[in-house]
């Protein structure tokens, strides 16, 4: 039996209630151990070509997830198994990477399916298509689940992760995502998305509010109470802080709003405050003021003091997005008599124009990748996600004929795109891959749903907000 | 005022009434007053008829006063309603006013001028095309666009609080043109 990767979370059921950052700081060292380990061994994802980067949602690999071999066939560990089986497709599926065998193919004894090898065989998969096979075991003891959980190349009968987790059983859901995150990993050389958030704005509740989800749109709740009109929720880069504009005050004011404790700080000048954006890494945000009269971009602090000006002329500017090294900042302005994307080196403060093509681009969102940005063009009437080069060469229709498409959101690891769109009357949000492929309804809720703001993905608040 | 033209009234007939009498009285004493018993009483007769006349035209001058109140009172609420109803229109992603658009804040400027106390409101809206940010910030262009001539026009611009509401406040939620003209629009509201 070869396990690349042993990790187990062996401790009492009191301790994992107590003492959350010595557990943040055990899962630190983990990863980190876990990431060393792959860089000793040369990184199992640059052997393979697994994915194709040029575009690596046109053919998706077909992967199969057997039935869970189980310790005892007691009802309540077949139900546990039976949905981690579930969720490990479901959130395989949401990558677009992969095309999940419907299980009926399976050749497999399905009662006492081999999860290691020798066991396996392999040609049961391939012979079924499958270029890819997750099993998994499950044993529950003292009240903790033990999950093992391994990928294999069916075609090259080897083993690419293999893992070993123990959780209470309303952890599952975090186990079969961190497992998701190493298959990912292995494939892609991302971590991906899997502890991310979204937050978006629902009007479910009478006015529009701040509401967020997990990644994949599990588990919406909502963050804002103002009972009056809220737009624009942004992250920090840290997850701790969520930015946005409400009109609690009759008038859009800016509010900075701790995401785990009740702090927050207010920008309420003359005219309109709105459409933060954080700088990546810093505790500061750029926003669109107009107190001076004039729609102008500002740096502020993330207590909502102003630092400077950033942009210097007479019409709209609005809708900052910061590149990922926080150098350069990509936004609207209607400098030249129609609303286009601009890109400005803040150091310099030397801006050159993105978007040339229709007379209505907005909305940029810079890739986390740092080589794309997404923006919403309208043409005809109709509003419609794009994505463009640095240099405004090769812009791309992401969507096209299905109702009006705003409001573009990446993905952390740049590999998705959050958006939200009318095609089923109401606006709802969406998900699509980088190319345009996959898209799909990430939630239903009440209301409309707009404005989907997807969190870093980072470690922070996968700790503090449990489940 | 009713009751005093009761009290009015009474006194026009007991007055006379008490005259009347005392002149019989002296009728017995001399016969002869006869006549200028009668010359007195035409007198007295015509005096009270002049002090109605007079108090007539007084009522109808005060009830007449009192309906010109009333109608610059209801002037003053229809130009009220007027000015708050009657918003100014834009075009698609424009804050710029139209002569149709500086005929009606050239109204407002003349309201305002009369109204001196008066503190003003102006909302900027859009059409639900076009992206929320953006909207927001045009919402806030087309309220101070609209602010700024009424400044031009003299009136002191600390009068006046601009908000912008971008797409969100439409007032009619209908998608299309007829609907969307309505949307584009620069509303006014007295404090």
């Amino acid at each position: 039996m070869t396990i690349l990767y042993y990790k187990t979370q062996v401790q009492p059921i009191s301790d994992q209630c107590s003492s959350l950052p010595a557990r943040s700081l055990r899962l630190l060292v983990i990863w980190a151990a876990i990431f060393l380990s792959g860089l000793l061994q040369g990184v199992s994802y640059a052997d393979y070509d697994y994915i194709d980067i040029t575009n690596p949602f046109l053919r998706k690999m077909p992967l199969a997830v057997q039935p869970f071999k189980l310790s005892e066939r007691l009802p309540q560990n077949e139900k546990a198994a039976v949905e981690a089986a579930g969720l490990i497709s479901e959130t395989l599926e949401f990558t677009g990477y992969f095309e999940i065998i419907n299980p009926e193919a399976f050749l497999v004894d399905v009662h006492n399916p081999p999860i290691i090898r020798p066991n396996i065989e392999f040609a049961n998969w391939t012979g079924i298509g499958a270029e890819l096979l997750v099993t998994g075991g499950l044993h529950v003891r003292n009240g903790l689940v033990e999950v093992e959980l391994r990928l294999f190349d069916t075609f090259k009968q080897q083993l690419l992760v293999g893992k070993k987790y123990r959780a209470l059983p309303r952890d599952l859901r975090r186990v079969v995502r961190r497992f998701c995150s190493a298959i990912l990993f292995n494939l892609t050389g991302s971590r991906g998305y899997f502890d991310s958030d979204i937050a978006f704005i629902s009007n479910g509740s009478g006015k529009k509010e701040v509401f967020i989800c997990d990644f994949d749109g599990f588990n919406p709740r909502q963050f804002t109470k103002n009972r009056a009109i809220t737009l624009f929720p942004a992250w920090s880069s840290d997850r701790k802080w969520i930015a946005y504009t409400a009109f609690n005050a009759g008038k859009p004011n800016l509010y900075i709003k701790s995401v785990t404790r009740k702090r927050g700080y207010l920008l309420d000048k003359k005219g309109i405050n709105t459409n933060p954006a954080w700088v990546p890494g810093r505790f500061e945000l750029a926003a669109t003021l107009s107190f001076s009269g004039d729609q102008e971009i500002y740096l502020l602090t993330g207590t909502g003091k102003i630092i400077k000006r950033l942009t210097h002329r007479r019409g709209i500017d609005v809708s900052p997005t910061w590149s990922p090294d926080g150098k350069k900042m990509a936004f609207v302005s209607k400098r030249s008599g129609s609303p286009q994307i601009y890109i400005m080196t803040v150091a310099s403060g030397a801006v050159e124009r993105l978007t040339f093509e229709g007379r209505y681009n907005t909305q940029p969102d810079w890739s986390p990748k740092g080589d794309r940005i997404a923006y919403t063009a309208m043409r005809g009437g109709q509003s419609d996600i794009f994505t463009i080069g640095l240099d405004s060469s090769d812009p791309v229709k992401m969507t096209e004929n299905s109702g009006d498409n705003e409001a573009p959101s990446w993905a952390p690891d740049g590999s998705l795109i959050a958006f939200s769109s009318t095609r089923e009357g109401p606006s709802r949000i969406y998900v699509m891959t980088a190319y345009g492929t996959d898209q799909r309804r990430l939630l239903s809720m009440p209301g409309e749903q707009s404005s989907p703001a997807w969190s870093s993905n980072g470690i922070y608040t996968k700790v503090l907000s449990g489940s | 005022m009713r009751k005093k033209f009761w009290i009015h009234l009474a006194l026009l007939l007991v007055i006379p009434g008490l005259l009347f009498t005392a002149s019989c009285a002296k009728k017995t004493v001399k016969s002869d007053m006869s006549a200028t018993t009668a010359e007195e009483q035409r007198q007295t007769e015509e005096a009270a008829t002049q002090a109605q006349q007079e108090r007539e035209q007084q009522a109808a001058a005060e009830a007449s006063a009192q309906i010109a109140e009333e109608t610059a009172q209801r002037d003053m609420m229809i130009q009220k309603n007027m000015f708050e109803s009657e918003s100014v229109y834009f075009e698609f992603d424009s804050s710029a006013l139209s002569p149709v658009a500086q005929g009606v804040l050239t109204g407002k400027a003349d309201y305002l001028r009369d109204n001196p106390g008066s503190q003003v409101i102006i909302e900027g809206h859009c059409d639900e095309r076009g992206t929320p940010e953006y909207n927001l910030a045009l919402g806030d262009r087309r309220a101070e666009s609209a602010k700024n001539f009424l400044v031009n026009m003299g009136i002191d611009s600390s009068r006046f609080t601009t908000v912008s509401y971008g797409e969100e406040n439409p007032v009619d939620a209908g998608h299309g043109e007829e609907a969307w003209a309505k949307n584009r629009r620069a509303k006014f509201l007295i404090e």
